[in-house]
């Protein structure tokens, strides 16, 4: 179909781009892979310096009474480091994963919208300096990633940091708001023909699942934000008890939004295991059906147990119950996919190497968190272990234990896809073992300390209370931690410029993204793979049949073409943000920008009529 | 890139749906937000003392209709008859824009005659959010389908076999449409209703 000719009233002359170069390559670009790896390599960034503030924490908290940092600079540390890896760092690094493979996985030559995945890419871009900056431009939020209203009001909070945080996370929201559209129709509209759903590869379906979770999530905190935008810019009323505003109305509808967060954060990883187990197994995933089911249930679930981090609030015993068993419940799917994991490396054949360990120890170390989790989701003795270091433990062997180890799990395995060469085994198994250990070392003293009443967000504590020599080897053990993580961006230097060349199908896969070379060709697929059945390209494979050449002409094959649009309107939303920070006459500009630059987006062809 | 997609339906018609559905989500956190907050706080003035709502039904029943004369705009454009697509086009915007007049009225009434501005009290902090939101909302459609109207008037421009960008913008408006229908239940008659708690 296509869509009417619109006359522009006005006339917006920025010729295309056309076969840019270099930097211009990388600002048009609208390939999905390419914008995948300048999506890995900003979060890569954003999460060392997320790491950074870890260990700034961790420095501060190693003995009684240090005076290393203030306890104000303190409070921003913890805010950033925890906004920074959940936002800026594991929520894009998953991004990453999506743009990459899900048009390879899906037999797609792109996503359905490729100028709109620049725009993601772009805005989360801007969202992320607009949080960082605040380092440098008068102090940062410092009253957690939760935000809590109305200790975030201006009546408590009068600096600047927490503005920065609330135009930050909305900027955020926008770009993960418009990947989760794309993804969702990419998923649903660009498969390749016989890909029934039934056959997607699991990181497909998690992925799809994720992208639902957000775009309904995303709104519920975007309104909470707006509200202490109204409130912070326009004295409205929303979280002013004066005025007799609720006190937890931010907490209801922060969390409605977090538990899914989490499950948006979380079912990506699994997603990757879920390719590299059964690939490195030498076995289909076991219990395929099961599987997508799991992740469902749990998808729905997440919007009914929002109230778990609130048990402390006074909700009363009936709320408390039911959302203690709703809780609980989560717990079922969960192990169903732990099972499934297992029963996949149940008997195979099995290749212990990197991503197969950091998969390994991703199942065991969310076994732990998840235990934690069950502990705490049971309301009554969640009153002991509110705001410890228990929850701290929790939440570190969850996101670190399991995200962070499963997304390195998935770029080691799939470095050879990325950049057509191997990466070094030897130093991939080092920074494996250093970060198990460390990570172990760092975070399960946590529960110890935690159940001796140590609580999170103080930015230090009394000699008296016996929690120095713990507190002394987690700091150190966080050392341990970021040693092996510089083995790893040594690793994927050393390796990305002279590793071996990897070949399209080094692991013996199973999925489509290694039925083409390494690095795939910009139009990924020749010919749109026909599909078949679940792991197609694997039962091809047996079958030997001789591959037959393709007689299309790569230059038939019409692309997308570059566009600054996206980047420009982007660009608009990072000046209308600073605008409602500083100025809103600024805030205007940016809007106006925004405006002009959508317009000529969406007059302008995806391909120009004459470039064939 | 091939035009055909998997399921058969054009991509920016899903993106639609999805959008629409992520939509839901904002407005109702804003209604939840509104719900909350009802008869809370200072009770000095609140929707029995303000609203109006036989001037609010009239707005109500224009945007209403303009939804119908939506579907005569696309219906029309589907049968290739520019003309009367054109006609109903015009009485679409003009009733969408007669909404946002009323709107603007009633906003301008509660502020200067009523004393009631946002930062009078929690009933004026929420009423003025959810509704100035959707305001905001119809504004967009408002110049989406001027826009489309515009473009019209050119030569070939518009035609029944490219009635997708129409069929976006009507989907667009008669969920916004919905919402207004949800809000004046919720909000006005409710907020009036003698024998429901306030
Ligand atoms: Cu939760």
């Amino acid at each position: 179909m296509t869509s009417i000719p619109l006359k522009l009233p006005f006339k917006l002359n920025l010729s295309r781009p056309t076969n840019p170069t270099g930097v211009m390559d990388w600002i048009t670009t609208i390939d999905h892979k390419k914008i995948g790896i300048l999506y890995g390599v900003t979060a890569f960034i954003m999460f060392i310096t997320g790491g950074i503030e870890a260990l700034l924490i961790r420095t501060q908290l190693a003995g009684p009474e240090l005076k290393i940092v203030a306890p104000d600079v303190y409070n921003q540390l913890f805010t950033m480091h925890a906004t920074t890896m959940i936002f800026l760092g594991v929520m894009p690094l998953s991004a990453a994963f999506f743009n990459y493979i899900i048009p390879l996985q899906i037999g797609a030559r792109d996503v359905a919208f490729p100028r709109l995945n620049a725009f993601s890419y772009w805005t989360f871009l801007f969202g992320a300096l607009i949080m960082k900056s605040s380092w440098f431009l008068g102090g940062s939020p410092n009253a957690g990633w939760f935000g809590y209203a109305p200790i975030t009001t201006t009546t408590f909070n009068p600096g600047n940091g927490i503005d920065f945080w609330i135009v930050g996370l909305q900027v955020l929201g926008i770009a993960s708001l418009a990947a989760s559209f794309n993804f969702i129709v990419t998923i649903i509209n660009m498969r390749a023909p016989g890909l029934s759903f039934m056959r997607l590869p699991l990181f497909t379906w998690m992925t799809f699942i994720t992208a639902i979770l957000l775009v309904l999530a995303f709104p519920v905190i975007t309104v909470a934000l707006i509200e202490l935008m109204l409130d912070r810019t326009f004295d409205f009323n929303f979280f002013n008890t004066k005025a007799g505003a609720n006190p937890l109305l931010w907490q209801h509808l922060f969390w409605i939004f977090g538990h899914p967060e989490v499950y948006i954060l979380i079912l990506p990883a699994m997603g990757i295991v879920s390719e590299i187990l059964p690939t490195f197994s030498k076995k289909p995933v076991f219990g395929y059906a099961a599987m997508v089911l799991a992740a469902a249930f749990i998808a729905f679930m997440g919007w009914l147990v929002w109230s778990h981090h609130m048990f402390t609030t006074g909700l009363g015993p009936i709320a408390n119950s039911v959302f203690t068993i709703t809780t609980m419940l989560i717990a079922v799917p969960t192990g169903v996919k732990m099972f499934n994991w297992l029963g996949t490396m149940w008997g195979g054949d099995i290749e212990f190497n990197t991503p197969v360990l950091f998969s390994v120890g991703f199942l065991s170390m969310f076994l732990i968190g998840g235990i934690s989790g069950v502990m705490h989701s049971f309301s009554a003795s969640d009153y002991q272990q509110q705001d410890t270091y228990f929850i701290v433990a929790h939440i570190h062997y969850v996101l670190f234990g399991g995200a962070i180890f499963a997304i390195f799990a998935g770029i080691y395995y799939w470095f050879p896809k990325f950049t057509g060469r191997m990466y070094d085994e030897k130093l991939g198994k080092q920074n494996f073992w250093l970060m198990f250990i460390g990570q172990n070392i760092t975070f399960f003293p946590m529960h110890f300390v935690g159940m001796q009443g140590m609580p999170r967000r103080i930015f230090t504590y009394d000699s008296e209370m016996g929690w120095a020599f713990w507190n002394g080897v987690e700091s150190f053990a966080a050392y341990v931690v970021a040693f092996g993580v510089l083995l790893f961006i040594i690793n994927m230097i050393k390796s990305w410029i002279s590793g071996p060349k990897a070949d399209g199908d080094p692991w013996d896969g199973r999925t489509l993204e290694w039925s083409i070379s390494s690095p795939p060709p910009v139009y990924n697929f020749l010919d749109v793979p026909k599909v078949e059945s679940l792991d197609d390209f694997w039962h091809k494979k047996q079958k030997k049949n001789k591959s037959v050449k393709s007689k299309t002409n790569p230059k038939s094959i019409h692309l997308p073409q570059a566009s600054y649009w996206p980047m420009l309107v982007s660009l608009g939303l990072a000046i209308a943000g600073y605008g409602i920070i500083y100025n809103l006459v600024v805030c205007g500009i940016g809007l106006a920008m925004v405006l002009v630059t959508v317009c000529a987006w969406s007059w302008e062809p995806v391909n120009e009529p004459d470039a064939h | 890139m091939s035009d055909e997609t998997t399921t058969g339906i054009d991509n920016r018609k899903l993106l639609m749906w999805v959008f629409l559905g992520s939509d839901c989500m904002f407005f109702a956190s804003l209604i939840g937000t509104y719900l909350i907050y009802k008869g809370t706080g200072n009770l000095d003035i609140g929707p029995v003392d303000v609203f109006d709502i036989p001037t609010t039904s009239v707005s109500t029943f224009v945007l209403l209709m303009s939804s119908m004369s939506m579907v005569f705009a696309y219906a029309y454009l589907v049968r290739n008859n520019i003309n009367a697509f054109r006609i109903w086009m015009v009485s679409t915007i003009i009733m969408g824009a007669t909404f946002l007049g009323f709107q603007v009225f009633e906003f301008s009434e509660f502020y200067f005659h009523y004393d009631l501005s946002p930062q009078t009290n929690l009933f004026g902090t929420t009423f003025y959010a959810l509704t100035g939101t959707h305001g905001l909302h119809v504004t967009v459609g408002v110049v989406w389908l001027a826009i489309i109207f515009y473009s019209s008037l050119f030569r070939n421009s518009v035609s029944a076999e490219t009635n997708l960008d129409l069929d976006l913008a009507a989907l667009y408006w008669h969920f916004v449409d919905i919402v207004w229908i949800v809000i004046f239940a919720v909000v006005y008659l409710f907020g009036t209703f003698p024998g429901f708690p306030s």
